[in-house]
């Protein structure tokens, strides 16, 4: 047993939280939220150069890392410093896909990805899919040489910026069955891809995805014909690592405000955290913090483990870091008061994060009902 | 025991509902459903308060001597859940509930002549000056002050209040202020009526983490208030808002609130498919809304019974607080469900700060802002006394500490 961090990984971690300490603070993040992007370019460049993106791919695939253990140290920190930049979906999801499935020509996007000039975003949910990764409708037609896709992809994070779509479509069998759904690249400026935007509640944007007989030619298909389920769930798999490190750095954050304001805010003549109703409470808020990083670490340690293993850390985790999760965000909150319900206070960023992270990839109950299925196959 | 209404108060309830039927506009009830009024103007608050008081319904519960309707507690918990039903506004409460029958009480007749006209008649618009940055939930602690002048003819106040509910509407605000340092914390304070116009206040915005602008901080330098704008004693003003603070507890549990969120969670769940099934068939989500529904079923008959002992006159004491804590706490699991019901579509953020980004957010369940109101309704266990000093008072009392 080992639970330290390899001297490659200490190091990228000790780096990001020394750069996002001095660089993101709450006033720098209020502007990227309140910008028409939603994103600092600036940000994305300089965190590219640090290595964070090259951290999330293999040295096959031309990066350094690309393992759970990998992808949790760069999120937990993103989470902590609340930054709202896309690398889950640029790097961990569509490139992630990308890398794993593409052919050469495909593969030379990876490289533009770890440098910084590439944006993707994954179109694969839908109005009706709610967190069900197979109940893809959208359809893909051979026409001659052709492939013609159309659909509606639903709350696709980060699609306005992206230079490229990783877009999933059924070319046989019907939604709700693993079999028969593709992968395609599509550059986002296809004629038929018209793509509505909007901002996001935790920060970032997304955008309604309209696919009227997109025309692509054969190329573009990604990995095989109706086989991409498996890759889709291991990148979901993987970018359920990212999300729920990045969820445990945030919690980080909150449970460390509150326990500065306990210590700090007086009324009735003390400091609000020697009142016993508030000091258990910040305990069982470090109780369950340690909870959550165990479950990180359990799906970061299962991620190259197989399907049953890995799938059913997976869902343990989402399942408790949504669970331990609001009880950090609403008490977090309620501890500090009416101060915490300001958008200018880094709390208010925090909190809506980790809650909205169980809007994304399955809420608690979904991955409760997929561990008890996953736990009795 | 008989847990039916008798046939007057269904009578009661019969009129109520024909008035909301016929009088309450279409556009305010669409704008209220789903978001508990959030996205209302001053308009159309106005707009409400006026067709109330065509009905002398705006203030059910003045004595009839100032103009009131003088319902009794089931009357006005009949409204409320008919009001809360039917998606119509909220009353403004700072005037209506909280002030006037402070004035009623202590005020001077003067100030009853001139003020509640004035209030009926929309012609003023109240906002509460209690809490202040180092004075939440040890509101005594307050420390904006009111120095009278040499002439005697008015009151110098400096100082500021925060929390300030829809105070960029109003044009008066009724305030704590210290006017004796030299006392006990709560011997020291005073009432006092101000006009937000007078030289020297300014009010600033408090954006809250959902993007709302409903609350405000008021700054107060060197403003002049005339001595007739004290209410009853000076440094009796404690006693005034302790009064105040207990006398208007009704539809403090939110019982009409929760049942009308509840309703839109099953009507949500039941449209959602999961895993090849209506969300509603998810065991662990129906379970979470079952439970709700049966706290909110006894709930509900707390309230009742609270409410049947206060229309016979006697004052609800402790029970205020015990509904005070179930009552935020359903309403915000029932805020928690309808966020969960939205799916990933609860992400989208309509971003007052990004010029043009409210224009159409996808809601293909047609569910609203669900979790921007849950952000928001974070503050139903905080403010009017938080759930922890509620659960302080129901200590002391039971354990007669």
């Amino acid at each position: 047993m080992n639970f330290d961090l390899t001297e490659e990984r200490q190091m990228l971690q000790d780096t990001l939280r020394r750069f996002l300490r001095e660089r993101y603070d709450t006033a720098t993040r209020n502007q990227i939220l309140d910008s028409a992007t939603g994103m600092s370019a600036e940000i994305w460049e300089q965190l590219a150069e640090l290595g964070v993106i090259g951290a999330l791919f293999t040295e096959e695939q031309g990066g350094f890392g690309g393992k759970g253990f990998d992808i949790a140290v760069v999120f937990e920190e993103l989470g902590r410093a609340g930054v709202v930049e896309p690398f889950l979906d640029t790097a961990v999801l569509a490139g992630g896909l990308v890398a794993d499935l593409g052919n050469a020509d495909q593969l030379a996007h990876v490289e533009d990805i770890i440098g910084g000039a590439c944006q993707m975003a994954f179109a694969h949910g839908e109005p009706t899919s709610r967190y069900d990764l197979n109940r893809v409708q959208t359809s893909a037609k051979m026409d001659g040489d052709d492939i013609v896709l159309n659909g509606h992809k639903a709350v696709v994070v980060n699609a306005e910026a992206a230079h490229f779509l990783v877009v999933s479509a059924r070319e046989s069998g019907q939604p709700g069955e693993d079999a028969g759904i593709s992968l395609f690249v599509v550059p986002a400026d296809t004629k038929g891809v018209t793509i509505q935007g909007y901002a996001l509640l935790a920060g970032g944007r997304a955008a309604e995805v309209m696919l009227d007989d997109v025309r692509l030619p054969a190329s573009a298909r990604l990995g095989k014909p109706g086989e991409a389920f498996a890759a889709i769930e291991a990148r979901v798999a993987a970018a359920n690592v990212a999300q729920c490190a990045e969820t445990l750095g945030a919690m980080e954050t909150a449970t460390r405000l509150t326990k500065d304001y306990l210590m700090t805010r007086k009324q009735f003549g003390r400091p609000i955290g020697t009142f016993q109703a508030l000091a258990h409470r910040m305990s069982d808020l470090l109780i369950e913090l340690e909870q959550a990083r165990s479950a990180v670490i359990n799906a970061a340690g299962h991620l190259e483990a197989g399907r049953k293993p890995r799938e059913i850390n997976i869902s343990a985790a989402k399942n408790l870091m949504g669970r331990a999760g609001r009880l950090v965000a609403e008490d977090s909150i309620q501890m500090h008061g009416g101060i915490a319900m300001t958008q200018e206070y880094e709390l208010a960023h925090i909190a809506k994060r980790i809650t909205m992270a169980d809007h994304r990839f399955g809420d608690t109950d979904y991955h409760l009902e997929r561990f008890i299925d996953f736990a009795a196959a | 025991m008989d847990l039916s209404y008798s046939d007057e108060e269904k009578a009661f309830r019969e009129e109520v509902r024909t008035f909301l039927a016929e009088k309450l506009p279409k556009d305010l009830q669409d704008k209220v459903a789903g978001t508990d009024g959030d996205g209302l103007t001053k308009d159309d608050m106005e707009r409400w308060h006026a067709i109330l008081n065509a009905q002398g319904w705006l203030v059910p519960n003045w004595p009839k001597k100032f103009g009131g309707a003088e319902w009794n507690a089931v009357q006005r918990h009949i409204f409320e859940e008919e009001a809360a039903a039917a998606n119509a506004p909220r009353i403004v409460p700072f005037g209506f509930g909280m002030l006037a029958p402070v004035l009623q009480k202590f005020g001077s007749k003067e100030q009853n002549d001139y003020w509640l006209p004035r209030m009926l008649n929309g012609d003023d618009w109240w906002c509460q000056g209690y809490s202040e940055p180092g004075a939440g939930s040890d509101l005594a602690s307050l420390k904006t002050t009111a120095i009278k002048n040499e002439e005697g003819t008015h009151y110098i106040v400096n100082g500021q209040k925060t929390w300030t509910t829809l105070g960029q509407h109003a044009n008066m605000i009724f305030c704590l202020v210290r006017t004796d340092k030299d006392v006990k914390q709560q011997e020291g304070i005073s009432f006092l009526l101000i006009d937000m116009n007078t030289p020297g206040i300014e009010v600033r915005p408090i954006i809250l983490l959902d993007g709302a602008h409903e609350v405000n901080e008021v700054w107060f330098t060197d403003v002049k208030v005339p001595v007739e704008n004290l209410v009853g004693e000076e440094n009796k003003g404690w006693t005034y808002a302790k009064y105040l603070l207990t006398h208007e507890r009704t539809n403090i549990a939110g019982v009409g609130f929760s049942q009308a969120g509840l309703n839109t969670v099953k009507r949500l769940a039941r449209a959602e498919m999961s895993n090849g099934k209506p969300l509603i068939k998810n065991p662990y989500f129906a379970a979470r809304v079952a439970q709700v529904e049966i706290d909110l079923s006894a709930m509900s008959t707390t309230n009742l019974r609270i409410i049947s002992k206060a229309a016979a006159g006697e004052a609800p004491g402790v029970e205020a607080s015990m509904l005070k804590v179930k009552g935020t706490i359903i309403r915000q699991e029932i805020n928690d469900l309808a966020r969960r019901a939205a799916g990933a579509y609860a992400m989208p953020f309509a971003s007052e700060a990004v010029e043009g980004s409210n224009a159409g957010l996808p809601d293909p369940l047609g569910a609203g802002p669900v979790a921007a109101k849950y952000f928001n309704n974070r503050k139903l266990s905080i403010f009017g006394g938080s759930n922890e000093i509620q659960r302080g008072i129901i200590a002391k009392v039971s354990m007669g500490g």
